[in-house]
């Protein structure tokens, strides 16, 4: 299974639900019915799961996107891979071929067009992706967007081809979506077999919280179901959405000093407050049990 | 000569448009004559990158300068490849950004 931890509002604890659950089924006898875990750290714009899981990286990989490379003795300056590029990442001017990498999505239309074959394509990085262990024989990945870079969907769709293996029914997988609800959220979600959004019980929360059902489940057509972080800052406006929605509550964590203190150290909180391993091991329980039905 | 100015409307009166990748209305002025044509911006809803794909259109336009508010960084490289110089004015309108460019008072920009 592959479970996508989402949010629509950042900072309302996706991290910290997707690190947690990840140690807490690690440490169920038999992983729970699942052979493997494996966590993936989409959020290429700030991973920071490691800082949690304190992963070993034993292998590293640099991606990027495929761009093209004029040959100027073949190029008759016909224009015609300006006129096709949907991103005006090319332009063409009075015998000078401008190229503008930051634009270039790597869709390779330039190439193809080119009348004279006067384009090759290479690879111009834009970031790495990274593969170790963490405590537990818990399967660890994350990717890296370089600093300046504007594009983070390139490096999280090789992110999840590298990390996630092919067959997922006996593995389960926990990826951590970056927040919000573009494009870089929409490339983690494809393909997922269900989306938890974490939320806090706020104004700001549940209209974000809209956003992102929207594009999960009505867009990408996943089972979504919500855990609410923070309950008891706010009002009660997410819970009679998830009502009014349907969408199960799975988990509500309370605000709890505890927690903070646990986070702001480095520390899990499955492991500095053990009633708390309990909780998210019957967080899993439930997303099981709503898989199954 | 054949100036691009940005514009929000079509004729000399429009207000001076204070960006160029996007600007509504390109207003080109022959300056010797003062007589004009208008055409709407092809890249004033275009995604991303509309900055290059203006300033390609005022080139084909066969402009031989511009005068705007400001341009961006992906368009002063596309007209400075093509030796078109950018002139900022303040002015309110087309014509008095045409007359301020004819009288010499505008500072040009350049990719430097």
């Amino acid at each position: 299974m592959i479970l996508a931890i989402a949010s629509g509002k950042g900072g309302t604890g996706k991290t910290t639900v997707a690190v947690n659950l990840a140690r807490a089924v690690s440490c169920l006898p038999a992983k729970g019915s699942h052979t493997a875990v494996h966590f993936v750290d989409c959020d290429v714009e700030e991973p920071n799961a490691g800082l949690f899981l304190h992963p070993e990286i034993v292998q590293q990989r640099e991606v990027g996107v495929l761009v093209p490379d004029i040959d100027l003795r073949r190029c008759t300056y016909c224009g015609r891979c300006a006129e096709v590029c949907q991103y005006n990442a090319i332009a063409v001017v009075q015998q000078k071929v401008l190229f503008f990498p930051e634009l270039c999505h790597g869709c390779g239309s330039c190439t193809l067009n080119c009348p004279e074959g006067a384009i090759a394509e290479r690879l111009r990085v834009t970031g790495v992706i990274e593969w170790g262990t963490a405590e537990g024989a818990l399967s660890f990945a994350q990717g890296t967007l370089n600093v300046g870079e504007a594009m983070a969907g390139p490096v999280i769709r090789q992110l999840k081809q590298w990390a996630i293996p092919r067959r997922t029914r006996r593995a389960l997988v926990i990826l951590d979506a970056p927040p919000g609800t573009a494009c870089p959220v929409v490339e983690a979600l494809s393909g997922c077999d269900m989306a938890l959004m974490v939320t806090e019980p706020t104004p700001f929360g549940l209209h974000d919280l809209r956003l992102a059902v929207q594009v999960a489940r009505d867009e990408l057509g996943l089972p979504v179901a919500v855990v609410i972080n923070r309950d008891g800052v706010g009002d009660s406006g997410v819970e009679d959405y998830c009502t009014s929605e349907g969408i199960p509550v799975l988990l509500r964590i309370p605000m709890d000093r505890r927690i903070a203190e646990a986070y702001s150290d480095g520390k899990l909180v499955v492991d500095a407050i053990p009633e708390y391993r309990t909780r998210f091991q019957e967080l899993y329980q439930r997303i099981k049990q709503g898989a199954a039905s | 000569m054949r100036v691009a100015v940005t514009a929000e409307g079509n004729n000399l009166d429009s207000p001076l448009c204070p960006i160029f990748g996007r600007c509504p209305v390109f207003v080109f002025v022959e300056t010797d004559t003062m007589t004009f044509d208008a055409a709407p911006n092809p890249a004033a809803g275009t995604r991303g990158g509309a900055g290059i794909r203006a300033a390609n259109f005022v080139v084909a336009q066969g402009a031989k300068a511009v005068v705007t508010g400001n341009v961006g960084p992906n368009a002063q490289r596309v007209l400075d490849s093509a030796s078109l110089p950018v002139h900022l004015a303040a002015a309110a309108t087309v014509r008095e950004a045409v007359e301020a460019y004819k009288a010499g008072d505008l500072a040009s920009k350049s990719a430097s």
